[in-house]
């Protein structure tokens, strides 16, 4: 059984299709690498999966259990980092990971602690009593992680977790992310930044204009070549020659 | 230095001129008012020289102090009115800290309202054209007044810019933006009735003002008139005193903007201090409670909700001693909870796309919406409980407390039972977080003001029970009523709450997804 199973998911805004139809499997265990160029679906595909956007057609199952049918059970198993929306940034750090913990029914003490282990390990300790609304965008990022991670969920979803991070917060999280699929649990992540999701990854997917276009491990996709080169030649728009020529100084 | 500073405001007034025509037409438009208000300001001053001492001394003090405080208060209310000599800009200069200062004083004499008040100051001589002893004195008066001008205002724009880099100075300024909106009609009408039997009085705020740094130096040239040096000595003292303090003041403003980088936010606050987190129980409705709770002093829109909360009554209390009819304030303690309950209806509006952690997690709807009347009632109970048995001591009414009981109650509980409805099911354009308080959000217009107006007039027909018994009870005198209100009001208001709830929370499992993304889209 997949840790994600995702089967003819569309969306359409409007006139604009976002998603048209991606099924893909997402292995239990698997550091899972989400790539495609701006516009491609990426938020649009991660928050039909996770439960924050209702999907035209298709369905989505977190571990066995249907997202759509059953969201209360599926959400349980799910830790979620969305793009593009706020935090409820009037309260402290320490604050916001203790609500994200509550909510989710945990108790007091199990919070506490997690929280101060989470906020340790995203080197955010000095900050914890500060308002979230006066974070650099960057501790932001670490501090909507942190709320994501302080159920153990089994299933991690982050839509660019590392956008804004710094390098030694961003080793920090990729040793995290590590120890937890070590450990059985399965991520996935989206990004641009093709060097890090092949280093970082052992599975892909490559999505453009709201398709899948490959999918599989790391190896299998690339086929040799590296990610990168094989995501231009499958994605395309790169412009050759002369572009922009007003630029250039001499 | 100095006059290069000088000449660079020129030069910048100057470079507007090139860039749009507009502005020379603005400079003539403004010239020639400039230039009318000083005739007419020029020829009453010469009409003040036959004028006796006592008149004069009073005309000149208000206007004196009128165009002082003018100097101080504007650059509060339009802060950056005029920011082309910013310290900060300077900062990589290296320019001595007092040349800076006295550059940018005297910059502001450079343009109308800065040349009109130099001439218009001289001209308080004119008056006092009598004796040597009175023309030097109001020399020294005219000095004074205008250096006053010159360095409150550039006191009160250097501490508006530095606190308006902290965050929190800018927000409790949106939100302290409502005391005044509120007491514009008290104020106006007292001011009014003031006027009408006033002459006297304004010969007596005249030598009120003439005892404080804005008054005193209009009045020195009266005080030599009348042979009262000790008088004029004392407030040559406050004027020259208060002129150090100012420039003591802005210094320290000019040295924290230098030194400071704009936008440092307070320090660094370590762990542990979880506030309503370690009140509530530890469930997803008390998270909730707390949460809100905590919004309730931290988001400026909703800390202008609070501030309603002290300050109806006193306007309500003004309103009565006028009329003296105590028994209006009676209306308070229903008022403000029909207010309060009526401020969580936007809640998830409120929350914008925060509002999507509530999803992802999962939470039920009834904690969603539970917590957010416990939270709402931290504030809101205290709140009518102490207005309600205010109003009623005031008024000397105990004998209506069951049916005040028992309407408050009602009313709250109703309107936080209907506002659960409504947040769930609409998502309105409201100021965002972070934005003032009184941003009308562009667009929606329509069905904002279909929601909260139908809403507020759906909300009054619910407690129509509570409000129809304890107006009956006030008219008829018949206590009974109050306590059939005393048991009916909660009761109803209980069970309207409790539907509210069940179906807002209803409402928020089935289209919470559908919520978010009207929540996206408003952005
Ligand atoms: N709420 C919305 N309303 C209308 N159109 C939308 C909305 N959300 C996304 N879209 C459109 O759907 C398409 C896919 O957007 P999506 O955010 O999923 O892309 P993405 O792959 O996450 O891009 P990026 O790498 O820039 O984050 C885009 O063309 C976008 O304009
Ligand atoms: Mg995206």
């Amino acid at each position: 059984m997949p840790a994600v199973a995702l089967r003819g998911l569309a969306k359409r805004f409007d006139e604009k299709i976002a998603v048209d139809g991606i099924s893909l499997d997402v292995p239990v265990g698997s550091f899972f690498g989400l790539v495609g160029p701006n516009g491609a679906g990426k938020t649009t595909t991660l928050s039909m999966a996770t439960g924050l956007l209702r999907p035209d057609f298709g369905t989505a199952h977190i571990l066995g259990v249907d997202m759509w049918q059953d969201p209360l059970h599926a959400k349980k198993l799910l830790g979620t980092l969305p793009d593009g929306v706020r935090l409820f940034d009037r309260l402290s750090g320490e604050q916001l990971i203790t609500y994200a913990g509550l909510l989710r029914g945990m108790d007091r003490v199990t919070v506490a602690e997690r929280a101060k282990d989470l906020l340790a390990a995203l080197d955010l300790t000095a900050d914890a009593g500060n308002l979230v609304v006066d974070y650099s965008a960057g501790m932001t990022k670490k501090i909507a992680l942190a709320s994501a991670l302080v159920h153990a969920p089994r299933v991690l979803v982050l839509d660019e977790p590392f956008e804004a991070v710094d390098p030694v917060s961003s080793a920090n999280i990729t040793d995290i992310l590590k120890g937890f699929v070590a450990s059985g649990g399965t991520v996935i992540i989206s990004s641009h930044v093709m060097d890090l999701v092949q280093r970082l990854c052992d599975h892909v997917a490559i999505v453009a204009g709201g398709r899948l276009l490959a999918a599989g491990t790391v190896e299998q996709v690339r086929g040799g070549m590296s990610l990168e080169e094989r995501f231009m030649s499958l994605v395309g728009g790169r412009h050759e020659g002369e572009g922009l020529s007003w630029l250039r100084h001499s | 230095m100095v006059a290069t500073l000088l000449r660079l405001k020129l030069q910048i007034l100057g470079n507007g001129f090139r860039r749009s025509p507009w502005q020379i037409v603005g400079l003539a438009i403004g010239g020639l008012y400039g230039l009318g208000v000083l005739v007419f300001m020029l020829i009453g001053l010469i009409l003040l020289r036959g004028a006796d001492t006592e008149l004069a001394r009073t005309i000149l003090v208000l206007a004196g102090s009128a165009a002082v405080l003018g100097w101080a208060l504007i650059p509060i209310i339009a802060s950056g009115i005029d920011m082309t000599l910013d310290p900060q800009r300077f900062a990589a200069f290296g320019i001595p800290q007092r040349t800076l200062m006295t550059g940018m004083a005297l910059a502001g004499l450079v343009g109308i309202p800065g040349a009109l008040t130099a001439i218009l100051s001289l001209a308080t001589v004119i008056p006092w054209w009598r004796s040597p002893q009175e023309i030097a004195a109001a020399l020294i008066g005219a000095l004074l007044g205008l250096a006053g001008c010159l360095l409150y205002s550039r006191c009160a724009a250097a501490w508006g810019t530095n606190l308006a880099a902290s965050r929190r100075f800018r927000e409790i300024g949106m939100v302290l933006l409502i005391v005044p909106i509120m007491f514009i009609g008290p104020v106006v009408s007292t001011t009014v009735q003031g006027f009408r039997h006033a002459s006297g009085d304004l010969s007596a705020l005249a030598s009120a003002l003439s005892w404080t740094p804005f008054g005193a130096p209009w009045a020195l040239p009266a005080d030599v008139a009348v042979g009262d040096y000790a008088g004029a000595a004392l407030r040559v003292v406050i004027a020259l005193a208060a002129l150090a303090v100012v420039m003591w003041l802005w210094n320290m403003a000019m040295v924290r903007a230098m030194v400071n980088p704009p936008r440092v936010t307070g320090g660094k606050r370590s762990a542990g201090k979880l506030g309503f987190f370690n009140v509530f129980p530890a469930t997803p409705t008390g998270a909730v409670a707390a949460r809100t709770a905590s919004y309730w002093f931290r988001d400026p829109r909703y800390m202008g909700s609070l501030l309603v909360v002290p300050l109806l009554p006193v306007v309500l209390y003004l309103n009565a001693s006028r009329q003296g009819h105590y028994d209006l304030l009676l209306i308070v303690g229903p008022l403000v909870a029909f207010l309060l309950a009526w401020s969580i209806s936007s809640d998830v509006s409120y929350d914008n796309t925060a509002f999507a952690l509530h999803i992802a997690t999962g939470v039920s709807g009834k904690a969603d919406r539970w917590g957010r009347v416990i939270g709402c009632c931290v504030l809101a109970v205290p709140a009518v409980l102490v207005l309600t048995l205010g109003s009623l001591a005031i008024s000397h009414r105990w004998d209506l407390l069951p049916g005040m009981a028992g309407t408050c109650a009602g009313v709250l509980m109703t309107g936080m039972g209907l506002a659960s409805v409504l947040s769930a099911r609409y998502v309105t354009p409201v100021p965002k977080p972070g934005e003032s308080p009184f941003k009308k959000p562009p667009g929606g217009q329509g069905l904002t003001l279909a929601v909260q107006g139908l809403g507020m007039l759906v909300l009054l027909v619910l407690c129509l029970p509570q409000g129809g018994l304890m107006i009956a009870e006030v008219i008829t005198g018949n206590h009974v009523l109050g306590w059939i209100n005393l048991v009916a009001g909660p009761l109803i208001g209980a069970v309207l709450l409790w539907l509210g709830v069940r179906i807002g929370g209803r409402d928020i499992e089935r289209r919470g997804p559908e919520l978010l993304a009207q929540l996206i889209k408003n952005g």
